[in-house]
């Protein structure tokens, strides 16, 4: 109601100043809190990813060059490095959703009780490491392994069948590892969906078919995207499973990288490798974001 | 409202001959007969053996304290929920084992359940699409019914752009926009704000009058049951209790139960004296009731029937006086509250109006009173039975 001929001090008001104060302060405390994690941020992320970036342009000869990109366009064998990469990262993804939905929805529409029971086992190979697990499905797939001998002793084939050393074992392999990364999300998302969205649909003349496409999966469908791309971006970046199950016939960004530096001992061109895997990473999380308008998901924007 | 004219529907027999959808007269609503339903969880029974007539063109409202069962009646007519036993026919058309999306009626939830993919036309068309309806006249209904519920214009907004209120109304309308000749509501105006909630009584109670479409009504608000319906269903601990309209609901409560959930009363507990009198204390309340003797019998009163008496003359034909003593008064705004002690273990609850010709000024907590009671006001109970 302050009329605008008076001009206002709020600072002389009674406390205004303490006031003030103690708010500043307790950003202040707040911020402070977040210290260690910013400087971690910075010392792991920000200064080896720069590093990275400068390496990728300094030649052998200590000289700033283009010679490692324009050697990743004149060698065939790095293209051909990128499209296993991204053929293998979209085939795990894809079998991902293709097992993984069919279980979170599983898991969504059961009692909470039940549903944490069943998430343990979903969790439980997040806790063995990583090695184990792939070594585990070696001795499983392999030529004598477990499943080849159970196969042949029942009559179903004759000969020992190749499940690993190649594209099929490192697929299998890398969904198994990968499907937590996408039942959590899609679990989550499900969750949200209330039942009432169900009863309305088929009160409305749907059939549980038609309101599954029309109403269920739309709704579903941030959950599915936001956990498809997180397995996506974290297979591009694998390395253990596809270097052990896949069997050298698998050559993926990190294998590739790996033998770089092991044969040749050259930063720059490893370093130039790392580099475009993540701008394409970066264009590829910008663009299914922006399609999706998944902002909120990846971005933690409300 | 014309139930008039439809064929008897609430005939307990199976005759009904109104066997729909292919006559050329398309009826607006149907008649819905529900008998013994029942249903358990575990071992409680959310519906004890059910029987109701809902006439056809009818608002009946199912009323109840929370975990009474209303939901769940509601649910097993919409096809959500699969009892344990009963028969619930639509016109002659039994629909037990129909699953939900096979039964054709509306319904509006109480979380509304719009679909947020969907903008506000494309909700409202999305039962129209199902039935093949095409593009053109789809829109055209679409907007029609927007209008009913008076969204013109909105067709295009997502359901995140929209108020509380409006959102309840495009619910309405995706319920109503297919023409179900059944409505059924779960306490849509739940959400609401008072003023919001009481406007949309008498708008829901004017759109049932229009379309004339069968509705059946789930709420926990006696006030807003007496409002709108056309018949009231009490149902306590998965039993009817009492179906009535809300004047007989209001005034001639069948048992404790009713008297107690709708509106305020007082319960004062009745001897009998020789045949057909009831006596309280010293007051003969009536002297020709015509219950079982050795039953027992509890007066009703409610507070507003209540009144002060001053210096005029009463007729004790007419009127019954409770002498007592105030021991509390509460200022309400629209009326006062008072509570005052009669005998050494009673007390009575009365209201008045607080104009400036009321005697609240007068009232002071150990007053003496005098509390009239006009013999038609008398409401008498069954004692001790809460079903």
């Amino acid at each position: 109601m302050s009329s605008t001929t008076i001009v206002r001090n709020d600072d002389e008001l009674m406390n205004a100043r303490a006031l003030k104060a103690d708010g500043v302060r307790e950003q202040r405390m707040l911020l402070s809190l977040a210290t260690p994690a910013l400087l971690a941020v910075i010392a792991i992320i920000v200064i080896p990813v720069g590093w990275l970036f400068y390496l990728s342009f300094v030649g052998n000869d200590g000289q700033l060059t283009l010679e490692n990109y324009q050697k990743m366009i004149e060698y065939k064998s790095y293209a051909r490095t990128f499209v296993t990469t991204f053929q293998v990262s979209l085939l795990t993804t894809l079998l991902c959703i293709l097992i993984g939905y069919p279980l979170a929805y599983f898991l969504a529409i059961m009692p909470a009780r039940l549903a944490g029971f069943f998430m343990l086992a979903v969790l439980l190979p997040f806790w063995t490491s990583l090695l184990v697990r792939t070594y585990a499905w070696l001795v499983l797939l392999q030529k004598n392994g477990i499943l080849n001998d159970f196969g042949m002793a029942a009559g179903l084939w004759d000969e020992p069948i190749k499940l690993v050393h190649n594209l099929t074992g490192t697929l299998i392999g890398m969904a198994h590892i990968m499907l937590p990364f996408l039942v959590l999300p899609l679990y989550s998302s499900m969750r949200k969906i209330e039942r009432d969205m169900m009863h309305a649909a088929a009160n409305l003349g749907a059939s549980p078919i038609q309101a599954f496409w029309k109403v269920y999966f739309p709704l579903s469908i941030s959950g599915m995207v936001a956990g498809s791309l997180i397995v996506f971006v974290l297979c591009l970046g694998f390395y253990v499973t596809p270097a052990v199950l896949g069997g050298g016939r698998v050559v993926m960004v990190a294998t590739q990288i790996t033998a770089i530096l092991e044969n040749q001992f050259n930063w720059g061109a490893a370093s130039a490798l790392g580099v475009v895997l993540l701008v394409a990473t970066l264009v590829i999380l910008f663009a299914v974001s922006k399609l999706f308008k998944l902002d909120n998901a990846l971005f933690g924007k409300n | 409202m014309d139930s008039n004219s439809d064929p008897d529907p609430h005939s307990d027999s199976d005759s009904d001959s109104d066997s729909d959808s292919g006559s050329s007269q398309k009826p607006t609503a149907l008649p819905i007969n529900i008998q013994g339903l029942t249903k358990k969880y575990g071992k409680m029974y959310a519906l004890d053996s059910v029987d109701l007539n809902i006439k056809s063109g009818e608002f009946l409202t199912l009323l109840g304290p929370s975990g009474s069962g209303k939901t769940t009646l509601l649910m097993a007519i919409a096809g959500f929920n699969r009892p344990d036993a009963g028969s619930i026919r639509f016109g002659a058309e039994e629909m037990i084992l129909k699953p939900p999306h096979q039964r054709g009626v509306g319904m509006v939830f109480q979380s509304y359940a719009l679909f947020p993919h969907m903008t506000v036309a494309e909700n409202i068309g999305f039962p129209l699409k199902l039935r093949g309806v095409d593009a053109a006249e789809r829109a055209e209904r679409v907007d029609t019914a927007l209008a009913t519920v008076q969204l013109s214009g909105l067709g295009d907004r997502d359901i995140d752009q929209l108020s509380g209120g409006q959102r309840q109304r495009v619910a309405l309308a995706r319920a109503f926009v297919f023409r179900p000749r059944i409505l059924l509501m779960d306490e849509p105006l739940s959400a609401l704000d008072k003023k919001l909630r009481e406007q949309m009584q008498i708008e829901l109670k004017h759109l049932h009058e229009q379309l004339g479409v069968t509705t059946v009504y789930v709420t926990h608000d006696q006030r807003e049951a007496l409002t709108m319906s056309d018949r009231i269903a009490v149902i306590n601990k998965g039993k009817l209790t009492q179906v009535d309209t809300p004047h007989v609901i209001y005034n001639r409560p069948a048992n404790a139960f009713v008297a107690d959930f709708i509106g305020e009363s007082t319960m004062l507990p009745l001897s009998q004296d020789g045949p057909g009198n009831l006596k309280f204390g010293d007051h003969l309340i009536v002297h020709d009731h015509s219950g079982e003797a050795g039953s027992q019998w509890s007066l009703v009163i409610r507070p507003e029937r209540l009144f002060v008496i001053g210096d005029e003359t009463i007729d004790p034909e007419k009127t019954i006086v409770f002498p007592g003593v105030i021991r509390d008064f509460v200022f309400q705004g629209d009326t006062a509250f008072a509570l005052a002690s009669i005998g050494e273990q009673h007390n009575l609850s009365f209201r008045f109006g607080t104009d400036s010709s009321s005697s609240q000024d007068t009232l002071h907590p150990g007053d003496s009173v005098s509390l009239g009671l006009h013999r038609s006001d008398v409401i008498i109970i069954p004692r001790g039975t809460e079903q």
